[in-house]
């Protein structure tokens, strides 16, 4: 679900600004995120979305700007009164209070009745798939234990966001996997407006309605996991989501319905003609995912083909990733199925790419 | 034989050594306690308990025993309260002078107990306050507050911030977090404190022989003086209790609390 203009934002942030001494964590960041979103922050560590987190979360103050949480400024509203729901890195999970207890105590500090919020807990704990762990200690459960028991307590004092710092880091590569259905789950069962932050673009494109890039405390780019992967803003964004190769820098021809790009050393490659504002003459970079190169056919000759030499194979099961350095562009990496690439076309042999430059994402170069 | 099993033979015969060299002095004493007859003899000559019986009816002990009492549960008491104020200080704000103040928290650790019995025998002259138990516990307080302010502080230190965080999330207010989370979880550490506070004030020998007098003489102060006049096995009996009381107390206490995670002797 994408936020619309109609529909009231969930949360709105207005030119949030966060500096420590001289140095600027959050830059200028305005953000409307819909009712229901499933929104991620994304980004290498120290761009500023734990900052921007914080700052939702009341745990800093903003330098500058506006917080909005339906339709009310909280910016300066104390963390405890703010009815943001979070779940930490760490868990950060009462270690001298058992599963049920630290369910219980968002509930208990909202004076709920006793019976109530036995029957709220229970509900949680029957959603996280923790039945037979209330009575646990909480050091007794395991890592994705201790993580259902955090999400329960954050989802059961029903806020009005959920925020989720790095929630995943912590765990093992099969049970992140495994979490990772449970997030899309649990949103999908509580309908809970979610701001997730994380560093890993996978989590980030496979649970998000949207994604929003953030680097040097700026955001990139804001769009849906597929938008992203296919048209990427800026060279920080293509290269920060999936795997790509960034061609070097070359002259843009555009002649009518054909486009070329001009590389020294290299010759024209035929470019996708698309409307991209692009003008005729200028610099340009092109960006070429792994999955849209391959290696060319025996009797195949195009505009496209180039020739290099395997520099290396890194074969991963389903797919084999194959470094090949070639005249004018440098290392390119292709991606095929299986590993027939690896006998065909040993390292230090030559091999043909046919480059897919009808996939590449081209942008002005600076 | 082989040079590895030599290596661990050697390795164990040092450890044996040591824990002898430790403990004899305390294995002396405590086998003289039995002996059935008037002097100090080691070994022993028998087995009695008759020295057991005169260390818990001699009045001077009884009298020193409840004086020691007295002065223990008020200085570690107090030193529990200051102790864990100056930990969370510490721990909590940084401030100028804060280098100056964790400085004279631990100077007891290095100044002389002697010094410091000597310095509130004068004090205690000036302000007419000798030898009662004001004068008492104060010295004891001071003796002992390093220990209680390292227990507090350390247990402070080892609470994930994110949970004063998170129970704020949670809806909790500062009173909330301080009553529902960072008490509950320094408690440990302040009993444990408090433990090791009054075991060290109870055993106390070198300032408070300044500090007391005949009438509030604690418990080593009176075994001082009875071995001075007599020379028979009564001190090695009240050693013998006073070390097994002491042990009871620490290994309850260790069961309880975690004493050796609290004083940072276990780091797991």
């Amino acid at each position: 679900m994408t936020a619309t203009s109609q529909a009231p934002a969930a949360v709105e942030l207005v030119r949030v600004r966060k500096e420590f001494g001289s140095a600027v964590g959050v830059a200028d960041v305005s953000l409307k995120i819909g009712q229901g979103e499933f929104l991620t922050l994304l980004g290498p560590s120290g761009c500023g979305k734990s900052t921007l987190l914080g700052m939702i979360a009341g745990f800093l103050t903003p330098t500058a700007g506006k917080i909005v949480v339906d339709g009310v400024d909280i910016t300066d509203v104390e963390p405890y009164r703010r009815d943001i729901g979070m779940v930490f890195q760490s868990y950060a999970l009462f270690p001298h209070m058992n599963v049920f207890d630290n369910i219980a105590f968002g509930l208990r500090m909202r004076k709920l009745p006793k019976a109530e919020i036995a029957a709220e807990v229970r509900r949680a704990i029957e959603m996280m798939k923790l039945d037979g762990f209330a009575e646990r200690r909480v050091s007794q459960l395991s890592g994705g234990q201790q993580q259902r028991v955090a999400l329960a307590r954050a989802v059961v004092i029903r806020p009005k966001v959920l925020l989720l710092d790095e929630p995943l880091s912590a765990l093992d590569k099969n049970l992140r996997a495994q979490m990772q259905v449970e997030l899309s789950e649990l949103h999908r069962k509580t309908g809970l407006t979610t701001i997730f932050v994380t560093h890993d673009q996978g989590e980030a494109l496979s649970l998000s309605d949207r994604i929003v890039v953030m680097n040097r405390g700026e955001v990139q780019q804001v769009a849906s996991p597929i938008e992203l992967y296919r048209t990427p803003a800026n060279g920080f964004v293509a290269s920060f989501i999936g795997e790509i190769n960034a061609l070097p820098v070359a002259r843009y021809e555009r002649t009518g319905n054909e486009a070329a790009l001009v590389l020294p050393g290299v010759g024209r490659l035929a470019a996708p003609a698309r409307d991209s504002g692009l003008i005729h003459g200028s610099a340009v970079r092109a960006f070429l995912r792994p999955e849209h190169v391959r290696p060319a056919l025996p009797d195949e000759a195009g505009p496209n083909t180039v020739s290099g030499v395997v520099a290396a194979h890194i074969y991963q099961g389903s797919h084999t990733i194959t470094r090949v350095e070639v005249d004018g562009l440098g290392l390119i990496e292709t991606r095929v199925t299986g590993a027939d690439i690896v006998s065909a076309h040993p390292v230090g042999a030559p091999i043909a790419l046919m480059l897919d430059l009808g996939e590449a994402v081209l942008l002005a170069a600076h | 034989m082989t040079f590895a099993r030599l290596r661990s033979l050697g390795f164990w015969s040092l450890v044996v050594a040591i824990l002898t060299y430790m403990t004899l002095p305390t294995l002396v004493v405590l086998m003289t306690s039995v002996n059935p007859t008037e002097i100090l003899a080691f070994p022993p000559e028998g087995v009695s308990f008759q020295w057991y019986e005169k260390a818990l009816t001699y009045p001077d002990f009884q009298r020193a025993f409840k004086n020691g009492l007295i002065v223990t549960s008020l200085a570690s008491t107090l030193a529990l309260i200051v102790g864990s104020a100056f930990a969370w200080l510490v721990y909590r704000y940084s401030f100028r002078g804060r280098g100056v103040l964790e400085a004279v928290l631990w100077s007891p650790l290095i100044i002389p107990h002697f010094t410091l019995g000597f310095g509130f025998l004068l004090l205690g002259g000036a302000f007419k306050l000798q030898q009662g138990y004001g004068m008492i516990v104060l010295a004891h307080m001071v003796l002992v507050m390093p220990f209680v302010t390292r227990a507090v502080y350390v247990s402070l230190a080892t609470i994930d911030p994110n949970l004063a965080r998170a129970a704020a999330n949670l809806g909790a207010s500062p009173f909330h977090v301080l009553t529902r989370i960072e008490l509950p979880l320094v408690l440990p550490g302040m009993a444990g404190g408090w433990l090791i506070a009054a075991v060290l004030s109870l055993t106390e020998f070198t300032a408070s022989l300044y500090v007391t007098g005949s009438r509030t003489q604690t418990l080593p102060v009176a075994m001082y003086n009875y071995i001075r006049e007599y020379a028979d096995p009564t001190v090695s009996a009240v050693s013998a209790m006073l070390i097994i009381t002491t042990t009871l107390i620490m290994f309850i206490a260790d069961r309880a609390f975690g004493l050796r995670r609290v004083l940072a002797i276990d780091t797991h």
